[in-house]
């Protein structure tokens, strides 16, 4: 590790005509891409809300289905953010090498590798509105706070963009990823309060879950769709803030390492 | 003449290794300049220390007037690269990747736009501009990738193998066209393994071997001065005992590599008058070549 890594991020303008460069792309895709956005969501969101929600009339306070639809929000937005970031990125990165091409044009790495954060967060934004427009199709939510969950849904997304370019940064091939979906991403919807209130778990693990950035989302998330004000809301959006920053520093500063090479 | 690029003792190693090692060059407008060297003398790491992309340990660069890597993106600006492994955009079409690189550079959406039909042209790919890149042969990739590093209208290009890959024809039509880039006036920076490519572009070139420049003039010039002028390569059953009875007889020098004697000499007359006596020994009685000058300095041990 050498000092210049540890630079802070010189942002720039530059990033724009690399992030429109993956907006083309996705463009030519994009029905596909649209169907897996509200597919995957909507089997859950249906298939657990309908089965598993006859079973259990009431949670938190609301019906099961309406519970779970903000839950599906927030992972949904985290796994779009994710794959964006890990698969697609490090395919841009390392198969296809497109960062080399862009790399010898007048822009910089830190141009680059704002413009994969802001692009898988844009395509988890994407992911995010699709299942909120299912969620108010099926009458789940009536409330106009439910808007807030746009903004949200992009800040979860620069959020898992941030932690899972760290991954990417690292990875020596696509097998690796494996790992971060197995270890991070799954455990964090099982313990975040996706399908089921974090207070159900043992003491311990709702001390875990109380610093993963999924529940600080969900507890935005769940309340807004019901209409009401998050409590603590702030606390929760500098935490996911945080994290968005975090990660972005640090796979900026692990990419500089690995481009230098 | 003005001077494009100029470093001083540049110096970079990984892991231990020292892979440019003390390198000194210049460049000037309007020259083709050529890096010669083995896998692995330092020939692709001098161009990314040259265009930014790594920093050097020490020594400095200037290239088109700034301080690299301090200002080397104000110098890409007005840089080309082809590089040795083709990176174009395999989801766009041939006129998409020309237009989405030139947003790169900051070009303005009309300016591209009307460049694309002139770089279309010159990469003879007009009848392909609404093609994807999967369906492009290896030698039309080659041809996109050296447009695309035309769209901004650059000073100097660097080229990194630029024909590695290619058929003959295909070699042949880059090998125009970057001719035609050096009498529009503009200056090339090319590496390259082979020979032929180097003899026939190159102003000035120079040979590396393990990170530092162990010969530096024009193709011809080098000849001249490192090697003898006539080249008679003795092959067939035989040779190795032949050789080390006659070779050294007849020739200033020689060398003997796998089933090859390579006889060095000034007259080769004396030489091919004694080879008409061995009926089982062939012959090749050529003038020498860069390659000669390039296996003399850099040796015949291969390099992996």
């Amino acid at each position: 590790m050498k000092p210049h890594f540890f630079a802070p991020p010189r942002l720039s303008l530059r990033f724009f005509p690399i992030w429109r460069r993956h907006f083309l792309v996705w463009r030519k895709v994009a029905a596909t891409s649209i169907i897996g956005h509200i597919a995957d969501p909507m089997i859950y969101l249906l298939g657990l809300g309908y089965g598993l929600g006859s079973l259990l009339p009431q949670m938190g306070g609301t019906s099961y289905m309406v519970f779970l639809a903000a839950g599906t929000v927030c992972y949904s937005t985290m796994n779009s953010a994710s794959f964006e970031a890990l698969y697609s990125g490090f395919s841009r990165m390392h198969e296809q090498l497109t960062w080399e091409a862009i790399l010898n044009t007048p822009v910089t790495l830190d141009d680059v590798v704002l413009a994969e954060v802001l692009w898988a967060a844009t395509k988890s934004l994407m992911s995010g509105l699709a299942v909120l427009a299912v969620a108010c199709l099926l009458g789940l939510t009536h409330s106009t706070l439910a808007l807030w969950l746009i903004p949200l849904a992009l800040l979860i997304g620069l959020c898992f963009s941030g932690l899972g370019l760290i991954m990417t940064a690292l990875a020596p091939s696509y097998d690796f990823f494996m790992y971060y979906f197995t270890l991070v991403v799954t455990p964090m919807m099982l313990l975040c309060g996706v399908f089921f209130p974090a207070t159900q778990l043992p003491p311990f693990w709702q001390h875990v879950s109380s610093v993963l950035p999924l529940t600080h989302a969900v507890n935005l998330a769940r309340p807004l769709m019901n209409g009401m004000v998050p409590p603590d809301a702030l606390i929760h959006v500098a935490v996911l803030l945080a994290y968005a920053s975090a990660g972005f520093y640090v796979s900026l500063v692990l990419f500089r390492r690995r481009l230098s090479q | 003449m003005s001077v494009v690029l100029s470093a001083q003792n540049l110096r970079k190693s990984y892991a231990g290794q020292k892979v440019v090692d003390g390198l000194s060059l210049t460049i000037k407008k309007g020259e083709c300049y050529g890096l010669l060297g083995p896998n692995g003398a330092g020939k692709t790491t001098t161009l990314r220390l040259m265009l930014g992309l790594i920093e050097p340990e020490s020594g400095s660069l200037s290239l088109l007037g700034f301080d690299v890597p301090q200002h080397a993106r104000e110098a890409r600006l007005r840089v080309g690269v082809v590089p040795q492994v083709d990176n174009l955009d395999p989801d766009f079409t041939v006129a998409e990747n020309l237009l989405v690189y030139g947003r790169y550079f900051g070009m303005k959406e009309n300016e591209i736009k009307a460049r694309i039909p002139k770089l279309l042209e010159f990469a003879n790919l007009t009848h392909k501009q609404d093609v994807k890149i999967p369906t492009l042969s290896g030698g039309m990739k080659r041809r996109l990738t050296l447009a695309r590093a035309l769209v901004n209208d650059p000073d100097i290009i660097f080229l990194d193998e630029p024909t590695t890959g290619l058929d003959p024809q295909a070699r042949h039509l880059i090998w125009q066209r970057l001719r035609e880039l050096t009498a529009q006036g503009r200056t090339l920076l090319l590496t390259t393994h082979f020979m032929d490519e180097a003899e026939r572009l190159c102003h000035r070139l120079a040979i590396l071997d393990h990170g530092r420049m162990v010969a530096e003039d024009s193709p011809r010039t080098l000849i001249a001065q490192h090697i003898e002028p006539q080249v008679v390569e003795v092959f067939g059953e035989g040779v190795v005992q032949w050789a080390n009875s006659f070779a050294a007889q007849f020739s200033r020098r020689f060398e003997v590599s796998g089933e090859t004697a390579f006889c060095y000499v000034n007259d080769a007359q004396p030489l091919l008058n004694h080879l008409e006596g061995h009926a089982e020994l062939r012959y090749l009685y050529r003038p020498a070549n860069l390659e000669d000058v390039f296996l003399k300095l850099t040796g015949r041990e291969m390099r992996e």
